[in-house]
């Protein structure tokens, strides 16, 4: 024991005496942190210091302007009654629903298309490497590019049906991006043509990374290719199934440009989501204060869904 | 570390604002007139600037358009970088006005007697406060039709005087198998439309009382109703590829021939012309039948900031050149509308643009010159949007009937006040 507290003892002064060295020290335990602090600052102000001012924003009566005197909820209470507005749809109500309808096909077809194609490449066939970028590329388009050329492709008088009509098919019918009811799943189609290959790359990955041991041991034990899918590769696939859940759902939220590019909007605004609520109402109809609510709730929807997430994520580090 | 920050930010300003003093020479000017015919039109004003001394400087906005124009504007007007002058549109100059941050040219007003020569109903929107505070540029009308004439002669039409004429034209057209009416299914264009039926079928005094007063008892009453039904009897009428057409495509399908008719401001002219098209013998341009006499207009503003006094000189400069009678001619017969004071020489304007003038200054004497409400100068932002939604779900079928749709304008309206 006693030795123990002599050296510590004879450690300090040591330690001390070499002055350039600690400073030198404590530089190098500072440089990450000196290093970090800027984006660090920047992510404090410009995200979480705009989320509350958002949030204040909502409970103020803000047009064009901001304004600073709270003046409490009204914009909420507006938006809690646009939400059961659904005869005569309120702007509201279509957003949200078209929000539900196409977060959840969206990311689902995607999932789905992409895991197929995934395990369809994974065969070992020959020319994967050509086609493997063929389904990535759309990706590399932006939103605005995707949602013009899916527009002239689907608009009834210039693309597919014109086209089909030409060649003799004049029976043929296809005008959603024309039609309120249906203008939403045009923004699907053309959502999952741009992210499914993307899916499918992470998946593919996914694959390559499975033990070839685990899946002839399989084999031997007899299990059905489609057995070996359902019970061992999928299951195995599961963190990448939760990485692409959540590549897709922000891709999701934040498409705006999409909707905008491809429908303008939609007959009637029939094709907006959320996120075109929120600029329209800020920017272009000067209610502030009702788009930053708008944005609130969204922020809060998104919390809900992330936060188990995270909640699950983390708890099974732990353990 | 935030103290640092906002010394910084006082000190970059600062820096800024010192870096200005020096231009005095020159025009700081914030617009989307970017392409074409709008830019060429533009340069008249750049040269006549250029005769006296200012240099002219485009403010840089990213991605064209007047609401990304906008968003920069309240990010400079927010950072107190003002620009020397912006275009804007209607209540965006009142709102501006209101938040104090535009100049005063009463001064100038008075020496070039803007007083008697721009409309009342514009000045309604140039002056806040007994204060000049926007330079208007130009006044667009938006209840015209725009027709084919080889169309026209092709099924025998007239010109049609009443709204029941025009129904009746328009079913002679879809008989000789041409689209009747030719209409793009955004929002702003079915409610620019539906403004001059309103005002068909309320007249003038109905118009002003619903869609600029917004009376509610006028917004419910049985002749908004009966507009509506109008505006379905006129839907009907449409191509099924309608929806989310742009007006400009829409006004290529009547130069082409393959449809008879839109229902659209004067900036339509300028693609007739942009295609060698003259008026008379190629189209034909009539007002929205039943609302000869009233004018329902829109018009470009040139904001004026209240920039500090050493950049002044050229506000005025600028202010002066963009009212001249000879800058309002030669930039209104390119860009299509008329001009902003009452008293420039028509000489050379073609058969519509000296229609417009005239009919302009009738209306302003006879005060039947009414605001649009779907191009924003009937109401602020937020109710002329309520309206616009109203009238498109109308359109599309969200709203099933007139029943439903004046309940609905009604609510919206109040909602949006």
């Amino acid at each position: 024991m006693s030795t123990v507290a002599e050296t510590q003892i004879k450690l300090t002064p040591e330690h001390d005496a070499r002055p350039g060295a600690s400073v030198r020290s404590r530089l190098q335990d500072l440089l990450p942190k000196i290093v970090l602090a800027p984006s660090f600052a920047a992510t404090i102000i410009f995200v979480y210091g705009f989320i509350l001012w958002t949030i204040y924003l909502s409970f103020t009566n803000s047009k064009t302007f901001p304004s600073y005197a709270i003046t409490g909820g009204r914009a909420y209470q507006r938006l809690w009654r646009w939400t059961f507005e659904s005869d005569p749809p309120s702007s509201w109500y279509t957003s949200i629903t078209n929000m539900g309808i196409f977060g959840f096909l969206y990311i689902a077809i995607c999932l789905a298309l992409g895991l197929f194609l995934a395990i369809l490449l994974d065969q070992k066939i020959r020319g994967e490497g050509v086609l493997r970028p063929i389904y990535l590329y759309p990706m590399a388009l932006s939103f605005i590019v995707t949602g013009v050329a899916w527009k002239w492709f689907l608009d009834p008088g210039l693309g597919l049906e014109q086209t089909l009509h030409q060649w003799g098919w004049t029976s043929f019918h296809f005008d959603w991006i024309k039609n309120k009811d249906f203008v939403i799943y045009t923004v699907v189609i053309a959502g999952v043509w741009q992210a499914s290959g993307f899916v499918m790359a992470m998946f593919l990955a996914g694959l390559r990374g499975i033990d070839g041991e685990i899946m002839k041991a399989a084999q031997i034990d007899g299990a059905s290719t489609f057995q070996l899918y359902r019970r061992i590769v999928i299951p195995l696939l599961r963190p990448v199934f939760l990485s692409a859940f959540i590549v897709l759902a922000h891709l999701a939220i934040k498409s705006y440009d999409l909707v905008v590019a491809l429908t303008s909007g939609g007959p009637g605004g029939s094709a907006w989501l959320p996120s075109n609520f929120m600029y329209e109402f800020t920017f272009k109809r000067n209610e502030m204060a009702v788009g930053s609510a708008s944005a609130v709730i969204m922020l809060m929807t998104i919390t809900a869904i992330i936060v188990p997430y995270l909640y699950s994520e983390l708890r099974e580090k732990s353990r | 570390m935030l103290r640092k920050l906002l010394i910084g930010t006082a000190l970059a300003t600062s820096f800024a604002f010192s870096a200005h003093a020096a231009d005095v020479k020159e025009v700081q000017m914030l617009h989307w007139w970017t392409s074409g015919g709008e830019a060429a039109a533009l340069n008249v004003l750049k040269q006549d600037l250029a005769k006296e001394g200012y240099a002219w400087k485009d403010v840089p906005v990213a991605g064209g358009g007047g609401d990304a124009a906008m968003t920069a504007l309240k990010a400079m007007v927010a950072a107190g970088n003002y620009p020397t002058a912006s275009q804007m549109l209607g209540y965006t100059v009142l709102d501006y006005a209101a938040a104090g941050v535009m100049g005063d040219l009463t001064e100038t007003a008075k020496k070039e007697g803007w007083d008697k020569s721009v409309p009342a109903a514009l000045q309604k929107f140039s002056v806040y406060d007994g204060k000049w505070v926007a330079a208007p540029v130009n006044v667009h009308s938006v209840n015209w039709l725009w027709i084919n004439k080889a169309v026209m002669d092709k099924i025998g039409g007239t010109e049609p005087k009443t709204f029941d004429d025009f129904v009746a034209l328009l079913d002679k057209a879809k008989a000789a198998g041409v689209t009747p009416l030719a209409l793009g299914g955004q929002n702003w264009q079915e409610a620019t439309m539906f403004d001059s039926v309103v005002l068909s079928t309320g007249g003038p005094e109905f118009y002003k009382k619903a869609m600029n007063d917004l009376d509610e008892d006028s917004l419910k009453s049985d002749t908004m109703k009966k507009s509506f039904d109008n505006l379905a009897k006129l839907v009907a009428y449409v191509d099924p590829n309608f929806s989310g057409r742009d007006w400009n495509l829409a006004t290529a399908m009547v130069i082409k021939g393959d449809a008879l008719v839109q229902v659209m401001g004067d900036w339509a002219k300028g693609e007739f012309h942009a295609a060698n098209k003259t008026p008379g013998t190629d189209f034909l341009c009539y007002r929205f039948p039943g609302t000869d006499g009233s004018v329902i207009y829109n018009s470009d503003m040139f904001g004026m900031f209240n920039v500090p006094d050493d950049r002044k000189a050229a506000q005025v400069a600028l202010a002066t050149a963009t009212l001249s009678k000879s800058f309002q001619s030669a930039f209104n017969v390119v860009k299509g509308s008329v001009p902003a004071r009452t008293d420039v020489p028509d000489t050379d304007f073609d058969a519509c643009g000296k229609k417009g003038i005239a009919d302009l200054k009738k209306a302003n004497e006879g005060g039947t010159l009414f605001g649009s409400l779907a191009q924003g100068y009937g109401a602020p932002p937020a109710v002329a949007n309520a309206y616009k939604d109203v009238v498109s779900k109308f359109v599309h079928g969200q709203i099933k009937t007139s029943d439903e749709a004046v309940t609905e304008l009604v609510k919206a309206i109040d909602d949006a006040k």
